[in-house]
């Protein structure tokens, strides 16, 4: 390699430096303040002590903020299992035929949850669910309305209640993503294994399935990301209620910081957050890269 | 294709579309009641009340809302674009000592949730006098966007030969004027699916808006939103009627660029 292109190598510093700026200041930078604070107990305002790992032994002990970290590992069940699970069984009920007026305006209609703001999906089904809504419109006129009730304000229903507004956002998307990965699946493979006598069953198990590793992988992945994270939508429909039965991590982060001046341990809270995000998320990558052709 | 895959395909897409859409026929008959009742469930109101929109534009302060959230859009979306695009070509193309690192530093940023941050960006913005208006959200997001937009312009940038550059270089170009001649112009449709990706997630953002901004009116369209809520979460017809207008402009664009965004949410996906 000649000296001038060295320097010309060297130059590509200067291009990411306006970016890494960006990412460094209120990403990276604020993380390592968020670590830092999680050490002491500090209201906000006055002075902070020292406290060690104590605000991280209180949240693995206090029953409160440990169940806002088990609520968020049950949504995946509804942000990530349902929606999956029902896009691979229609998928798997479906044809192969992947154009067409119909299918593009279906690809619009599934989206729009997608498309709005989570504030206004949890709007929406906030209404849906009240005493007067639609899902108890729906139970009273089949003849159950023994079922009806306020679905977020029963401390048994709320939590899936609220999971199964994640499912409604995240079913179109998953959806439409898995449509589209079939559509790359080589249609020679179909033919041959209708030769062979395969069946329906036969076909999803060893050639639609193993296709759509990759997109199921993706899919997975970023909603499994939103599951943990949770905020918008729990924050709007429920605030953690009723007591504490849909509170989760991320609103509990801000209730600690911003409400009760629990600024150590809510950052201890929002550190334990980040770990278990991580530590979900990359076993995941590494599986998608290695299944990857 | 036999006929009756197809009918049953279109039943499924029916069925699929109809849990899609129901919640927001829900919301639009509601918000036509007269203003004050509890409608039952779905249904249609007698006599439509289509001034409960006028109400809602003028309570909440819509107009000032639609103008707050584009101030913010048009400096976020630009700025983000330009210095990912750059860290991208960097990252992606140029031989950059330690860009392994920095790309894996940049990856890890992907799975960071916002709330992990979100306590200290508030003090910080406390520190740069930037609490309470646009800068406290326009300056984090462009920072907590740049993982994926790096990510994303890498990616791209990865894919395009180093035969393109040489010949360039050949010519005595040098880095900047190859970037802007060469590399540019090929980058556009990664540049506009971002754009389109960037503008969404800025646009929706409610944690950053609602924590670092207490003034709806200085916030992005889902935080003011959610302080719509706050405020009118009694009255169900003009809570409906005001989601409906709040959510009605990135519905409308969704229609009309509707092919660029399920293929941009696609790609981005799965890259």
């Amino acid at each position: 390699m000649s000296a001038p292109d060295r320097n010309r190598d060297r130059a590509g510093l200067l291009w990411v430096l306006p970016a890494l700026g960006f990412y460094a200041c209120f990403v990276l930078y604020p993380l390592t303040q968020t670590a830092r604070y999680s050490l002491y107990d500090w209201n906000g305002i006055g002075e902070a002590t020292w406290v060690g790992l104590r605000n991280y032994l209180t949240v693995l002990t206090d029953s409160t903020l440990r169940d806002s970290v088990v609520h968020a590992l049950i949504l995946i069940v509804f942000f990530t299992v349902i929606p999956v699970s029902i896009s691979l069984l229609a998928v798997a009920a479906m044809g192969r035929l992947r154009t067409g007026a119909f299918v593009s305006a279906a690809r619009t209609v599934l989206f729009l949850p997608q498309i709005i703001p989570l504030v206004g999906a949890a709007i929406v089904w906030t209404w849906m669910y009240s005493d007067q809504g639609a899902v108890n419109q729906v139970l009273r006129a089949v003849g159950l309305s023994g079922l009806a009730r306020p679905w977020l304000a029963d401390f048994g229903t709320a939590l899936p209640a609220v999971g199964l507004i994640g499912s409604w956002v995240s079913t179109g998307f998953c959806f439409v993503l898995l449509m589209a990965g079939t559509g790359k699946i080589d249609p020679a493979l179909y033919e041959a294994a209708r030769l062979d006598g395969a069946n329906a069953t036969q076909e999803f198990r060893h050639i639609t399935l193993p296709g759509l590793r990759n997109e199921i992988g993706v899919a997975a992945t970023i909603t499994t990301i939103a599951a943990l994270s949770s905020f918008d939508i729990v924050y709007v429909a429920t605030g953690g209620g009723p007591g504490f039965s849909t509170m989760v991590p991320g609103v509990q982060v801000i209730r600690l910081a911003f409400t009760t001046g629990e600024v150590g341990l809510g950052s201890a809270l929002a550190i334990v957050l980040l770990v278990l995000v991580l530590a979900v998320v990359v076993p995941m990558q590494v599986f998608n890269r290695r299944a990857r052709p | 294709m036999n006929r009756g895959t197809q009918i049953r395909e279109r039943l499924i897409l029916a069925a699929m579309m109809a849990i899609s859409i129901v919640p927001f026929v829900g919301v639009l008959f509601t918000s036509l009641h007269p203003q004050g009742t509890v409608p039952a469930g779905i249904s249609w109101p007698e006599s439509p009340q289509w001034s409960n929109y006028l109400e809602a534009w003028s309570i909440g302060n819509i107009g000032q809302l639609l103008w707050s959230s584009t101030l913010i859009v048009l400096v976020v979306v630009p700025v983000g674009l330009l210095v990912c695009t750059m860290a991208g070509f960097a990252l992606g193309h140029l031989r950059t000592p330690g860009r392994v690192l920095i790309s894996t530093l940049f990856l890890a940023g992907l799975a960071v949730p916002f709330e992990s941050a979100i306590v200290p960006l508030y003090y910080q913005a406390e520190a740069l006098g930037t609490l309470n208006t646009r800068w406290a959200i326009i300056l984090p997001m462009i920072g907590l966007l740049s993982p994926f937009g790096v990510f994303w312009m890498s990616a791209h940038f990865r894919g395009v030969p180093a035969a393109i550059s040489e010949a360039a270089r050949m010519d005595g170009a040098g880095t900047t004027r190859l970037f802007l001649h060469v590399h540019l112009p090929l980058a556009l449709p990664a540049i506009s699916t971002l754009a389109l990706l960037q503008f969404i997630s800025t646009w929706n953002q409610f944690l950053v808006a609602s924590v670092l901004v207490d003034d709806p009116g200085l916030r992005t369209m889902a935080g003011a939103l959610g302080a719509f809520q706050g405020q009118h979460r009694t009255d169900v017809v003009l809570l409906c009627a005001g989601a409906v207008t709040i959510m009605l402009p990135t519905v409308v664009l969704f229609l009309f660029l509707q092919r660029r965004f399920v293929t941009a949410l696609l790609a981005g996906a799965v890259k």
